[in-house]
């Protein structure tokens, strides 16, 4: 069914969008033939930083995305139709509410509310933020202007809703620097009993500071309470279907989004237990040709459909960002073909 | 005040706009009523009928229409 679907995105994004077609002429891509999805062409992410790229009228875009990504430079710009918005959504819901079920739970977000300041122009972290609100109410910022965390604020929140299960959302690095190292300096504790958190963003940093995920869950419940932790994985550029760690620290493909790793020598699939440059692919992109995006993560893939967790699909592990040098390569390769 | 002036105040507070303006207003239809706003929007409804929505009705509640049909979910007749 992926095949069917990702097939018909790339027809679909080939005709309608003149870069796209540009590319996958370059390549001799034969859109009317049917292909496995291994086959499929696959865009480098930062052709968005480069380009814009999209499939449908400009009127019809609601929402421009703007990722700065790591290098810090450029900024990718993503264009969101409203169907695409909403696609986005009930994705995301689905994935989520698996996760944590259908009843909305007090919110904490561990950031600060000036994230939603700037309303035209979308950072990722805010529409990360806003999209999460969905699933919770009592919405409540943890951190005050000045990403200072505000105890007194966090502790009202807690008492309130003490005999319920709490919800919180934020992203990695942050929610270690601004929140678990403050707590530790102030020799507080959350102490929530039921707790859940979801966290997305790089580790880069952490691992810096030789914080693995094992060290960094426990911490969270260290000072937290009882919380069960949820990593999550994902791109701006294909927003909503994102993947989810399980129970065995395993990052899950949906039913609508599918993992490749390629070798970065000449782009064939790697193995299963072979390290490579992670391609994803999600059926959700309309609006814009992300279907099928070559990362600049390597990871690697470790089975399918036999994790001890239950969950079907690909399951996979991410070894961080590759290289400055291969990524420039890759993107290179693909402007003068 | 009946449901429907309840209802219609909802958006006329969120969005700063006029009870004819909220009539036959959908999701992005005017800047107020972005992602941000839709939260705003679904707290205000939430708090005049005491309700709790599911997530699933606060992403499907996409125009002032649409959002009376999914409040009978939650016994709110508009009229």
């Amino acid at each position: 069914m992926l095949d069917e679907e990702l097939g018909k995105l790339t027809e679909f994004h080939y005709n309608h969008c003149p870069e796209y077609k540009k590319i996958l002429d370059s390549l001799n891509f034969d859109v009317t033939k049917s292909h496995s999805y291994a086959e499929l062409p696959f865009i480098p992410v930062r052709l968005f930083k480069f380009y814009d790229l999209l499939s449908c009228p400009k009127e019809e875009i609601v929402k421009t995305m703007t990722s700065s990504g790591t290098s810090g430079q450029a900024v990718s710009k993503i264009y969101l139709s409203a169907q695409n918005t909403k696609n986005q959504s009930k994705t995301l819901t689905e994935i989520i509410t698996s996760f944590i079920g259908k009843q909305r739970l007090p919110l904490l977000l561990l950031d600060t509310e000036m994230v939603k300041k700037d309303r035209s122009m979308f950072s990722a972290r805010g529409a990360g933020i806003i999209g999460f609100s969905m699933f919770g109410r009592d919405t409540t910022y943890a951190l005050d202007a000045d990403m200072k965390l505000d105890i007194e604020k966090v502790a009202e929140f807690l008492e309130k809703h003490q005999d319920e299960p709490i919800l919180m959302f934020g992203y990695t690095y942050m929610i270690w620097q601004f929140v678990v190292k403050e707590l530790k300096k102030l020799g507080k504790n959350f102490n929530i009993k039921n707790g859940i958190l979801f966290h997305i963003g790089g580790w880069k940093k952490l691992k810096d500071e030789a914080v693995d995920v094992f060290t960094y869950n426990k911490t969270i419940n260290d000072v937290m309470g009882n919380i069960r932790v949820y990593n999550y994985y994902g791109m701006a550029e294909q927003l909503g279907s994102v993947f989810v760690q399980c129970e065995h620290g395993h990052m899950h493909c949906s039913n609508y989004s599918d993992i490749i790793t390629r070798h970065p020598s000449d782009f064939t699939p790697c193995e299963f237990g072979e390290k490579g440059i992670i391609q994803l692919l999600s059926v959700l992109p309309e609006s814009y040709p992300g279907h099928s995006l070559l990362t600049e993560d390597e990871g690697v893939i470790l089975g399918e459909d036999d994790c001890p967790c239950g969950r079907k699909g690909k399951y996979f592990e991410i070894k961080g960002r590759i290289k400055n040098a291969e990524i420039r390569g890759c993107s290179d390769t693909y402007e003068r073909r | 005040m009946t449901t429907l002036e309840a209802y219609t105040k909802a958006f006329t507070d969120t969005f700063g706009i006029t009870d004819e303006e909220a009539k036959n207003l959908k999701f992005q239809d005017i800047k107020a009523w972005d992602s941000v706003g839709h939260m705003g929007l679904i707290a205000a409804i939430e708090e005049a009928f005491d309700i709790m929505m599911e997530t699933d009705d606060i992403v499907d509640l996409s125009s002032f229409d649409k959002g009376k049909e999914i409040l009978k979910k939650y016994d709110v007749e508009i009229d």
